[in-house]
């Protein structure tokens, strides 16, 4: 046991371990907060949707030699956010096929460009790293990750700000309609922090693990918790935890990182899962 | 003044009309019932007062001391929230959402609001308890604790108690009528004339045979219907 504290202290001496715990944790956080959002609204594909639109983003930045990717990524899946939740609404083409489609064609696309145009040697490690994260969050500059801890602090104020909205909007968005709550306008904030989100955690996990890093953490908690309140906070926690603990592993164990957290956020879910029947049988 | 004029209203969805030139009014007091078919337009007339959805032509006025946003509406459950994890309390605090503008936090006053009305219908004691586990009954109550804390003076009731055994209708038919007792206005959707009609006072029919009036006059034009062989009559 110590042997591995002391190899973790080691690791821990380098700033590029540092930054991914801390940028890790953030993220966690943050898309486990409107991951109970999310799925209670049915919307849990959104964040694989919007994943894939990031990808297609990320390959233009590249084949561009853009240094500073996000300036063109955050955008790109900022507009497709504000898109497909319109569409949800109005559009020919409804909710899930409208996601369904988008992704599809972002991912193609950014894998075509890639091929296309790309400078680099080894295209499909290219490709692999943004599919699954790989290594890249252990590759972070000092300027992403103060970039990501402004862009979580925001993201956490807007969601304490506006949670009373947010969860009227969840539970009955007719009602908080009528009641002279502007519904479209909550919506589009929890479709622009989702984008946010899914930008900042592409770094972490990828674009193909997202969606079980925002909806994981809150079908868990929801085993376990019966109000909204303590759903989001155990949702928070878990999440928290599940990343810390993944991070560190792959550290040690040398394995994706992505991967690796995802891995212990289902476990967790198979964890809260039996609890919840044992405690009474939900 | 009326507390709700609706004035030569058109309805419909995307070019099609499903009610044309409706005009009624609604005054503090009244226990209005609409009734009528599937697709009749029920549900969207409903809307349309709500401020949901905009009339094709035609204006929904207020009056009273009524505004648009001081109605209590209960709406129709939802899948979502069947399985929705929150706790009574948080759902009938959220009733009060209205009176706080862009502030984003409760206050005392509005917690107060929000337990006097689950006293009110007696679901105090469940304030802890999650939502999904209660029963459809218990549902509704607290539904209408939550609509409660919106207004003080009219409730829009949109099927109250469709999925609700007899025994929990009849309760929720006497919730209901205390309520009106106590000076609330209500405007009920139904599909079951004759359970509600005891309590009505006013009747709108919405369909072919369009009808608009007390309840007696209902009772009466209903009788005249029957005694001419069921012959179409379009008014």
């Amino acid at each position: 046991m110590n042997e591995i504290f002391a190899k973790l202290a080691m690791y821990m001496e380098f700033p590029f371990v540092r930054y991914a715990v801390i940028v890790g944790v953030l993220i966690a956080l943050c898309s486990s907060l409107l991951g109970v959002t999310l799925v209670l609204k049915r919307f849990s594909f959104i964040g694989d949707g919007l994943s894939h639109v990031a990808f297609g983003a990320l390959s233009v930045a590249a084949v561009l030699g853009m240094t500073n990717r996000m300036t063109v990524v955050l955008p790109i899946t900022l507009v497709a956010a504000v898109l497909l939740l319109r569409a949800g609404k109005e559009a020919k083409i409804k909710g899930d096929a409208a996601i369904a489609m988008i992704s599809v064609t972002s991912l193609a696309f950014g894998y075509l460009l890639m091929n296309l145009f790309s400078a680099s040697a080894n295209v499909s490690g290219d490709v692999c790293s943004t599919l699954f994260g790989s290594t890249s969050i252990l590759t972070l500059t000092k300027q992403e990750v103060w970039l990501s801890v402004a862009l979580s602090v925001v993201i956490l104020l807007i969601f304490v700000l506006f949670y009373q909205k947010i969860f009227a909007v969840t539970f009955d968005e007719d009602f908080a309609r009528a009641v002279g709550t502007n519904a479209g306008r909550y919506n589009l904030i929890i479709a622009v922090v989702v984008a946010v989100i899914i930008v900042l955690a592409m770094n972490l996990v990828g674009s193909l693990l997202i969606s079980a890093f925002v909806i994981f953490p809150a079908l868990s908690s929801m085993r376990l918790f019966h109000t909204f309140f303590s759903v989001t906070v155990c949702s928070a926690v878990l999440s928290v935890l599940c990343a810390l603990s993944g991070i560190l592993l792959s550290v040690l164990a040398g394995t994706p990182v992505g991967a690796t957290v995802v891995a212990m956020d289902a476990a967790a879910f198979l964890f809260c899962c039996a609890a919840g029947e044992i405690r009474g049988g939900v | 003044m009326p507390q709700i004029v609706c004035e030569n209203l058109t309805l419909g969805y995307g070019g099609e009309t499903i009610v044309e030139g409706l005009t009624f009014s609604v005054d503090a007091g009244m226990y209005l019932c609409v009734v009528g078919e599937n697709g009749a337009g029920k549900s969207t007339l409903m809307k349309t007062i709500l401020g949901l959805h905009t009339p094709l032509s035609g204006r929904v006025a207020f009056g009273d001391g009524l505004r648009q946003r001081e109605i209590g509406y209960l709406s129709q459950q939802t899948d979502v929230q069947r399985d929705f994890p929150a706790s009574v309390r948080e759902i009938v605090l959220s009733g009060c959402q209205g009176r706080m503008g862009l502030w984003p936090f409760y206050h005392r006053e509005e917690k107060e609001l929000a337990a006097r009305n689950m006293e009110r219908m007696g679901v105090a004691d469940l304030a802890d308890r999650c939502y999904r586990d209660l029963s459809g009954g218990q549902q509704q109550r607290v539904l209408l604790a939550r609509a409660l804390c919106a207004t003080q003076k009219l409730l829009l009731l949109d099927e109250p108690v469709s999925g609700l055994d007899p025994v929990v209708t009849a309760d929720m038919y006497r919730v209901i009528e205390e309520l009106h007792q106590s000076g609330v206005t209500i405007l009920m959707i139904t599909h079951d004339v004759t359970e509600a009609l005891p309590y009505a006072t006013h009747i709108l029919h919405l369909g072919r045979r369009r009808f608009f009036g007390t309840r007696d006059e209902y009772l009466r034009d209903r009788q005249s219907a029957f005694s001419l062989d069921g012959k179409e009559e379009t008014r």
